[in-house]
């Protein structure tokens, strides 16, 4: 039993040295600038840069544009699957399920041969088409997490008896949606919305490759070209997913208090 | 009300037509880009393209890469997990090590390279650090932050915690019945673990290897920010492909990222797979 423990504790600790390692390293170089002392100068330098600004704005728009499109096309869908359409699950699962199995890469491959500017939806041929392009892409990453957790949320929920009574109240398909399951899935939605965040705000392939000014391509571009700068955005890039997965969780437990509550 | 139920698959059809529009006509056409030549005629000469060194060296390194710190990521989250559920730490080790696991397994891409670079890079902390304090030079030694090992010991920065993510419920969900039935029946504990345990962990070990091997293989972003092109491995390839046609041949390109679907496909239908067998014991 004793030997057990130790071996747990020893397992554990060699895990977290590692895991402690790099974040450590980091946040030791990004202070590294000033010769000869701590400073932070390294992130005086980028938080003044104005392609930070620019490409960082660029990023949390696309990425509350995906969550607002995400929520649009999988409330409605997952929710009209289980009132009436039990049969079509497993192809929308799976469906949902694809950008898993496709490597982003070969997405954004396909985007690029599909709506070029001599195709029939020339979207890559002006700024407003590529950036619609980009948040479909995105949309479509966020399309498994996002799925999951509103399906999650539904499934808690007695879908039939609130439509049918919303219905006998004289509520039509978009009240239902809007004041019946939008508010009851909220919880279900917000998590899956920061983990949505977490992964747009910093994602480079699609963004390089559709040749957009997001904050991935930025940090890329730092990274090959300066030496301390980049361990400063690493080390914001660490606390923004921090802070998402924080709220995850913060979230979660409140509904867990008010589920209790409503017991 | 029944009078619709005809009609109640148009609910979808937004959903179907953004997922045909934007995730399966543009996988298509890459695949059947890959069985194309120039004139648009069907040949299988691309596929038998990519059997040249340059390229099928790319696909070794890269398998190599993926089994390697898909392999470590679960031996080393497998422990980690077990010491957190069955050895008999404090509760307060769980929270705190599940809450790390969710945050660093989203860690990826970019700023996952910089970490890495700041530790392990010539300047980095560990390396100076291994230097001034033990006086072991590991860049002496042969080590590189831009190669097979740099790469692997940085994607199992993700990989670890993936694995700790999945395989923890799988774990809870050993019944302390099974073990105590094990052991009245005269079992010790390593026949517990040999006859029991593992036989129902089984599929969800093998179907979570498989999907890290999925994960580390389409990795773009960390490996390009970590060692821009200086390491071809598959996705590295496409991407200077997809830029700027650097085969000379748009076609193969094609089939590059076919041979990327088909891998990673394959890893993932074996994930599938044995998570449903592996929920069969989770109930």
């Amino acid at each position: 039993m004793r030997g057990r423990r130790l071996w747990a504790w020893l397992a554990l600790i060699l895990g977290m040295i590692y895991f402690a390692l790099p974040l450590i390293g980091t946040l030791e170089f990004s202070l590294r600038m000033r010769r000869g002392e701590y400073s932070l100068d390294a992130y005086r330098v980028i938080l003044s840069d104005p392609h930070f600004h620019a490409t960082f704005g660029f990023s949390v728009l696309m990425a509350l544009g995906t969550i607002v499109l995400g929520v649009l096309l999988v409330v409605p869908t997952a929710y009209w699957v289980r009132l009436r359409l039990p049969r079509w699950r497993p192809v929308i699962e799976f469906l949902t399920l694809l950008p898993l199995v496709i490597p982003p890469i070969v997405v954004v491959f396909g985007y690029i041969r599909l709506y070029n500017t001599s195709s029939w939806l020339p979207l890559t041929g002006s700024v407003g088409g590529t950036n619609l392009l980009l948040l479909f892409g995105y949309t479509v990453l966020a399309l498994p997490y996002m799925y999951r957790a509103v399906d999650t949320g539904l499934r808690s929920l007695d879908v039939a008896t609130l439509t049918e009574a919303a219905q006998s109240l004289g509520a039509g398909w978009i009240t239902i949606l809007w004041r019946v399951i939008l508010p009851n899935v909220l919880v279900a939605i917000l998590s899956g919305a920061f983990l949505t965040f977490a992964i747009v705000i910093g994602e480079f392939v699609l963004a390089a490759l559709l040749n957009r000014p997001a904050f991935g391509p930025f940090m890329q571009l730092i990274g090959a070209n300066r030496a301390y700068e980049p361990a400063a955005l690493a080390v914001i890039a660490f606390a923004i997913t921090w802070l998402c997965m924080g709220l995850i969780q913060l979230v979660t437990r409140f509904q867990k208090h008010t589920q209790i509550r409503q017991r | 009300m029944s009078s619709k139920s005809g009609l109640s698959w148009l609910g979808i059809v937004p959903f179907l037509l953004f997922a045909l529009l934007f995730l399966l006509l543009p996988t298509m056409n890459i695949v059947v880009g890959a069985f194309r030549n120039q004139a648009g005629a069907f040949t299988l000469e691309n596929i038998t393209n990519l059997f040249q060194p340059s390229i099928l060296s790319a696909y070794w390194i890269s398998i190599r890469i993926s089994v390697a710190s898909a392999l470590l990521g679960c031996l080393i989250g497998f422990a980690m997990a077990a010491a957190m559920v069955l050895g008999g730490v404090p509760g307060w080790v769980r929270g705190p090590l599940l809450t790390f696991s969710g945050v660093a397994s989203n860690f990826a891409g970019v700023p996952l390279a910089f970490a890495f670079l700041a530790t392990l890079g010539r300047l980095g902390l560990v390396t100076v650090l291994l230097r001034e304090w033990l006086g072991v030079n590991i860049y002496a030694w042969g080590f590189n932050i831009l190669s097979f090992w740099g790469l692997t010991l940085t994607y199992l920065f993700f990989q670890i915690p993936l694995m700790i993510l999945i395989i923890t419920p799988a774990l809870d969900g050993l019944r302390r019945e099974w073990k105590e039935a094990a052991s009245i029946l005269g079992a010790s504990n390593a026949q517990y673990w040999y006859l029991v345990a593992l036989p129902i962990l089984w599929p969800s070990l093998l179907g979570t290897f498989a999907l890290l091997f999925a994960n580390a293989f389409g990795a773009v972003a960390t490996a390009y920010a970590l060692t821009g092109s200086s390491l071809s491995i598959v996705p590295i390839m496409l991407f200077a492909q997809i830029r700027g046609d650097v085969l000379q041949d748009p076609h193969l390109g094609y089939a590059m990222a076919f041979g990327m679907i088909v891998i990673t496909g394959v890893a993932n239908l074996i994930y599938i797979g044995m998570r449903m067998r592996s929920e069969r014991w989770m109930r």
